[in-house]
């Protein structure tokens, strides 16, 4: 897979501390990456690395504590808060492990949501929120609250409602932590269905190794530290051609 | 979307939406009912008084602070002259209902017939009885019956007029006028007797000039009242008694005798010209009294009239002093219960961000501005108190027709006599009804400002955290 344009997403020496009572503890430490654009990306590492601290920074939803964060080219450290929920609304889509549905709203509903945020006109609203459940299998439910669908059918509805304002980036913590193999299998099918047909880049933060098989770019962290960088196929803990286990030179890129 | 998920959510969290919202509805039903009865209570106040005083009384300069020792020295000159002033001018002629003339005195009244020998000070009203019928019919605000009794005299029965109940009492003249509750006083206790006796010399004066204790042909008993006239001479006249018009307070009751505007007149003034203490204006409504009041004082001051103008409320230093302590009392229950609300308020739409943290979060993520989850709760806050004190208004509306279909009945304030009690209901009020259900959905609005604040304030990743 060639790619020629710049990355969607680029950390230069990214911090992330917290504090902790007295105690600061580091998050991420000093990272630099590139995620090129249309790729199916994957942040490994065991728990309490900082997969999801990092996913958070690149999906504007948390401040870097040092360095510098650009997403769909834009520098986003230099947004207002107003100015950062309006860059999500438009260009970042988000899965969460628990799907995160609104309980009180038909999946249809949940599906349409994103697009009122970006004030989109109520008959394309309504083609494209059709279209995204008719294309997740899920027409027929549309009208269902999420407390009447199963896991699967829930997961669908997040990933059609992360899909369907067509998003730069999508974003995945823990996509299918919460269900069974089979159910988790036809989602990884389903995103990279959807991946193919809209040339979404996703960023996966996942522990499993049937997502991980499917990695066009996969980070590994430990301890809030790049360890390994390796394209698609590479085995994982081994460098690829592109890797570097060092923190202090900007890893990805083209692969 | 907003209204949408607000209301849902109301609805998903039922029990505790329920619990909030009788609280917003009983207190909207509290106040409205509450609101209803002082209403009703002002208006029973203000019609009595206006039928029985009128809304405006136009009096010598200087009466209202002096003229109670001496009446007799304050009448208004060529009163008829300023009457028709009055009555002839194209503003206030169509805002004037009845436009009568009165006459206040003082004086010693005494019962001398059949034995008696009973006198005591008066405070007497002189009217003309037909204006008097006439403004006992006002009744701008829908009272089922006249607050003040038929005085059932006529203009042509020069003599006759009513007298209070405790005057009758003192007097010895319960068995005359046929009273019931109307203990006779003991005659061998000196201590507790009627009235004390009486200096012979006005005896001897009223039994001269009229011949008083003598069988009269009207067959009700008569006093004998002596004042003294304008000029400072003594005066007597008759007055045959019709009856009791028993008054509220029994200061009053004990000293009042109503009698015709020409017999006060003959008692005060004479031979010399008749005055009047007072120009009674009741106006069609109440809402003119101001403008009529402003008139008054513009014709008093073109023609350089040396007269003053007195509104009901001036005269009856009570109705104020009722209207104060209700709406005291209004504002009080309203404050309860506007903390009541927004305590109960407060709690339920915090323990709602609590319970949707982590939707919060989600759409947070999604692209929803601090702004938009402010807006979110505070509009569930604001839908809820809104459906609730609709509920509110409801109910009230039940209460008060339930209440005014139980026939009660009740005194009002200075009045003597029972009248039924009906609330206004919450519809002839519109400020009232509307104040009540704003008030409280602002109430609720700002009680879910603080949780909604703190929800907004979130961190998205502390939000997606929670569990």
């Amino acid at each position: 897979m060639s790619e020629a344009a710049a990355p969607v997403v680029r950390l230069d020496h990214v911090v992330k501390t917290y504090r902790s009572g007295a105690i600061e503890v580091a998050a991420i430490r000093d990272i630099s990456l590139d995620i090129p654009a249309h790729r199916f990306a994957m942040i490994i590492g065991p728990s309490g690395s900082g997969k999801t601290t990092l996913l958070n920074l690149i999906g504007c939803i948390d401040a870097p504590s040092a360095g510098r964060i650009e997403v769909c080219g834009e520098a986003v450290g230099l947004l207002s808060d107003n100015a950062l929920a309006d860059f999500r609304a438009r260009n970042i889509g988000f899965i969460f492990q628990g799907f995160s549905l609104v309980p009180v709203l038909s999946a249809y509903e949940n599906v349409e949501y994103p697009l009122l945020l970006v004030g989109m006109n109520a008959p394309e609203r309504r083609r494209r929120t059709l279209a995204t459940l008719e294309a997740v299998g899920l027409a027929a439910q549309g009208g269902q609250r999420p407390n009447e669908l199963s896991g699967g059918q829930k997961q669908r509805v997040a990933i059609a409602r992360a899909l369907v304002k067509q998003p730069t980036i999508v974003l995945a913590d823990e996509p299918t932590a919460n269900l069974d193999s089979a159910n988790g299998a036809a989602i990884i099918a389903l995103m990279r269905q959807m991946q193919a047909e809209q040339r979404t880049t996703f960023i996966f933060s996942t522990h499993d190794p049937q997502l991980i098989s499917h990695s066009e770019k996969t980070f590994v962290i430990r301890d809030g530290t790049l360890l390994e960088h390796r394209a698609e196929g590479a085995p994982v803990g081994t460098a690829g051609a592109d890797a570097t286990s060092r923190s202090d030179q900007r890893v990805g890129g083209a692969a | 979307m907003l209204f949408k998920i607000a209301f849902r959510n109301i609805l998903r969290n039922r029990r505790r939406s329920l619990m909030t919202g009788s609280a917003v509805a009983v207190g909207a039903m509290a106040m409205l009912v509450f609101g209803c009865y002082i209403s009703y209570i002002f208006a029973a106040f203000e019609t009595g008084l206006v039928q029985r005083i009128g809304h405006l009384t136009v009096f010598r300069s200087g009466y209202f602070v002096f003229g109670a020792g001496n009446p007799a020295a304050y009448g208004i000159d060529g009163y008829q002259g300023t009457m028709k002033l009055i009555g002839n001018d194209p503003v206030l002629r169509p805002l004037i209902r009845v436009l009568t003339p009165t006459q206040s005195l003082l004086g010693i009244a005494g019962n001398f017939s059949g034995g008696n020998n009973a006198a005591k000070t008066f405070l007497g009203v002189g009217v003309i009885p037909s204006d008097k019928e006439h403004m006992r019919q006002w009744n701008e605000y829908g009272a089922a019956q006249p607050y003040v009794p038929d005085t059932r005299l006529a203009d042509d029965a020069l003599q006759r007029g009513l007298i209070g109940g405790g005057m009758a009492r003192i007097l010895g003249l319960c068995q005359a006028l046929k009273l019931t509750d109307c203990p006779t006083p003991p005659a061998s206790q000196e201590a507790a007797a009627p009235a004390a006796p009486v200096d012979q010399s006005i005896t001897d004066l009223a039994r001269s000039e009229l011949g008083s204790g003598e069988a009269h042909a009207t067959g009700m008993p008569r006093l004998d009242l002596l004042a003294a006239t304008a000029s400072g001479a003594p005066n007597v006249v008759s007055l045959d008694v019709a009856g009791v018009a028993q008054q509220g307070v029994k200061e009053l009751d004990d000293n009042y005798v109503l009698m015709p505007l020409g017999l006060a007149q003959q008692l005060v003034y004479g031979r010399g010209e008749h005055k009047a203490t007072g120009i009674v204006l009741q106006l069609n409504r109440s809402e003119d009294l101001k403008a009529a009041r402003a008139r008054l004082n513009a014709l008093i001051g073109d023609h350089h009239l040396d007269l003053e103008v007195r509104d009901f409320a001036e005269l009856t230093p009570f109705y104020g002093q009722v209207i104060r302590l209700f709406d005291a009392i209004f504002l009080f229950i309203t404050l309860i219960m506007g903390v009541i609300v927004l305590f109960a308020v407060v709690n339920t739409m915090t323990m709602n961000v609590m319970e949707r943290t982590n939707e919060i979060g989600t759409i947070r993520a999604m692209g929803v501005r601090r702004n938009g989850i402010r807006a979110q709760f505070v509009v569930e806050g604001a839908l809820l108190g809104a459906i609730a004190a609709t509920v509110g208004v409801v109910l009230a509306f039940g209460v008060a027709a339930a209440i005014n279909r139980a026939r009660f009945t009740w005194v009002p304030p200075g009045n003597a006599n029972a009248v039924p009690f009906l609330l206004s209901m919450p519809a002839d009020s519109p400020p009232l009804l509307l104040g009540t259900w704003l008030g409280l959905v602002l109430v609720a609005t700002l009680a879910a400002l603080l949780p909604a604040n703190r929800a907004a304030r979130l961190p998205v990743v502390d939000a997606l955290r929670h569990v």
